[in-house]
């Protein structure tokens, strides 16, 4: 098995396919968007698939250490790229096409008139343990 | 093993123990060890008195503990001079406990995590897997804290204030995994209601029974929020209402005003009407007006603009917003709904999806989303 994070970017990916802001969805559209979402999570709890996911707040800093006795400096919420990640999901499968299958699937998630909104999602295998090799 | 009943005598134990001169860390392992005897001894042999068995098997913990540092000769003197351990009345030592867990040297989430502890006798797990934190992160913080009040004795009276505001944090956090916190901070504030005569400690128990009432109507079964006016009524604990105004009532009957009994007072208004368009909001805007004396919090103003929007309409609210800084959390939430009433559908939309940029938790930012949602599907016809 093996662990992937699934990023899904917002502002800062190519434009998806299907894009509209939420706001301009109707309820009904949010509510399946999320219930899409849910039951995506729910299926990989059963499968034994699922690890951990979290929605992230629009706004944020950068920080760096910028020399002895300085203090750091926040450039602003995602100053030079104007990404925005919205959250994450850590998977743990039994392979690297499992793992773009279910990215896929996450990414049809539907939005504006029902259809798929095509959203990107950065896709991100864990360095794994050190594993431990006997000859 | 009845662990309800264990970690309802914890605190008064861990009391007895640093009423009797012990350091407050030391004084909870010994605390701790004895309640690993009484899970390992008590179903055998169960105990005629399990405060007793457990104040006699801490302090003897204690001893053997303080007996093999280095200061022993000092400690084994002032234990000589201690009486023999035996039960002990609680209250005067339990409150002395919340006193110390809200100690004004701790940081606010010390000393919730502190009081969840020694007050409230919850495991370092439950209260890492309540604040969703790694179990080791919990237990740092709540080691830190009892090495920052290890110092403190009980030579003063403590504040009050300071408790019921942990309390309240400590209600505020909402609950998950198996530790409910806001039926946690009850329970702790029923407790210190029993233990002392204040009217703001009854103030802020009513205020918590009934926000606690409406919990059942507040979310949906898919987790999405319910604002107040479109909560389904029936699903409040009628029961748990009741004994709020009633613990409110004989409160404000002492004639001895502070903010929790005055949030309670509109609490209570709320919980009262049958539908939401019999809400007295008249009587809310003037114990708002009352609680905006009582405390200079601006989140108090905000909430009182809503209200004013409801007794006196949307134009009268928006005026009352428009005195308030914009940068308060939930200022654009509340300026978003108080357009809608007033017509303006397309503002209305715009600052609904502002709101939902700023909201503080998904249920809040998918809530204000789909008000927007709903505004603009309205406008485009």
């Amino acid at each position: 098995m093996a662990k992937y994070l699934l990023l899904k970017h917002y502002r800062g990916a190519p434009a998806p396919v299907n894009d509209a802001p939420m706001e301009q969805w109707t309820p009904e559209e949010i509510s399946a968007h999320v219930q899409y979402m849910r039951d995506f999570a729910a299926r990989l709890k059963e499968t034994g698939e699922y690890i951990d996911e979290q929605a992230i707040a629009p706004e944020g800093a950068f920080v760096r250490y910028d020399g002895e006795g300085r203090p750091p400096v926040t450039d602003g919420p995602f100053a030079e790229t104007k990404d925005l990640i919205a959250g994450w999901m850590v998977i743990d499968v039994d392979s690297y096409e499992r793992a773009v299958e279910l990215a896929g699937e996450l990414s049809a998630a539907p939005g504006a008139g029902g259809k798929p909104i095509h959203e990107w999602l950065e896709l991100r295998p864990f360095y794994s343990e050190q594993s431990c090799v006997t000859e | 093993m009845d662990e309800a009943l264990l970690r309802s005598l914890t605190p008064g134990v861990l009391a007895v123990l640093v009423r009797r001169g012990a350091d407050f860390a030391a004084a909870e392992d010994a605390v701790q060890d004895a309640l690993v005897e009484a899970v390992r001894v008590w179903p055998a042999d169960p105990p005629r008195d399990a405060k007793g068995w457990l104040v006699t098997a801490a302090w003897r913990k204690f001893l053997d503990q303080a007996r093999s540092e280095t200061a022993r000769r000092r400690r084994e003197n002032l234990v000589e001079e201690e009486p023999e351990p035996g039960p002990a009345p609680a209250a005067d030592d339990t409150l002395q406990l919340y006193f110390l867990c809200a100690h004004p040297s701790l940081t606010p989430s010390s000393a919730v995590a502190l009081t969840l502890r020694a007050v409230g006798g919850l495991t370092t797990r439950q209260i890492a897997q309540a604040y969703l934190v790694p179990e080791a992160t919990m237990a740092q913080r709540i080691s830190r804290a009892k090495r920052t009040v290890s110092g403190v004795r009980f030579d003063q009276p403590g504040d009050v204030a300071t408790v019921l505001r942990v309390l309240y944090l400590v209600f505020n956090e909402g609950y998950s995994g198996d530790v409910d916190l806001a039926a946690e901070a009850i329970r702790l504030t029923r407790q210190l209601a029993a233990a002392i005569d204040h009217p703001e400690v009854a103030g802020l128990l009513a205020l918590m029974l009934l926000h606690h009432a409406r919990r059942a109507g507040r979310t949906a079964p898919d987790g999405s929020l319910v604002p107040l006016a479109e909560q389904d009524r029936g699903r409040w604990d009628t029961r748990m209402i009741a004994e709020g105004v009633a613990i409110l009532q004989a409160a404000l009957a002492r004639d001895r005003l502070g903010e929790f009994q005055a949030q309670a007072a509109i609490a209570a208004l709320h919980a009262d009407a049958p539908a939401a368009e019999e809400t007295d909001w008249v009587q809310i805007v003037e114990w708002y007006d009352e609680l905006g004396r009582l405390t200079d919090n601006p989140v108090v103003r905000l909430n009182r603009a809503v209200a004013v929007g409801e007794a006196d309409g949307p134009r009268a609210g928006l005026a009352a917003l428009a005195e308030l800084d914009t940068s308060l959390p939930r200022h654009t939430a509340v300026a978003a709904h108080l357009h809608e009433r007033d017509g303006d559908l397309a503002t209305a939309a715009r600052l609904y999806a502002e709101a939902a940029q700023k909201a503080p938790s998904l249920a809040e930012r998918q809530h204000l989303t789909r008000q927007a949602a709903r505004l603009n599907a309205l406008l485009r016809g």
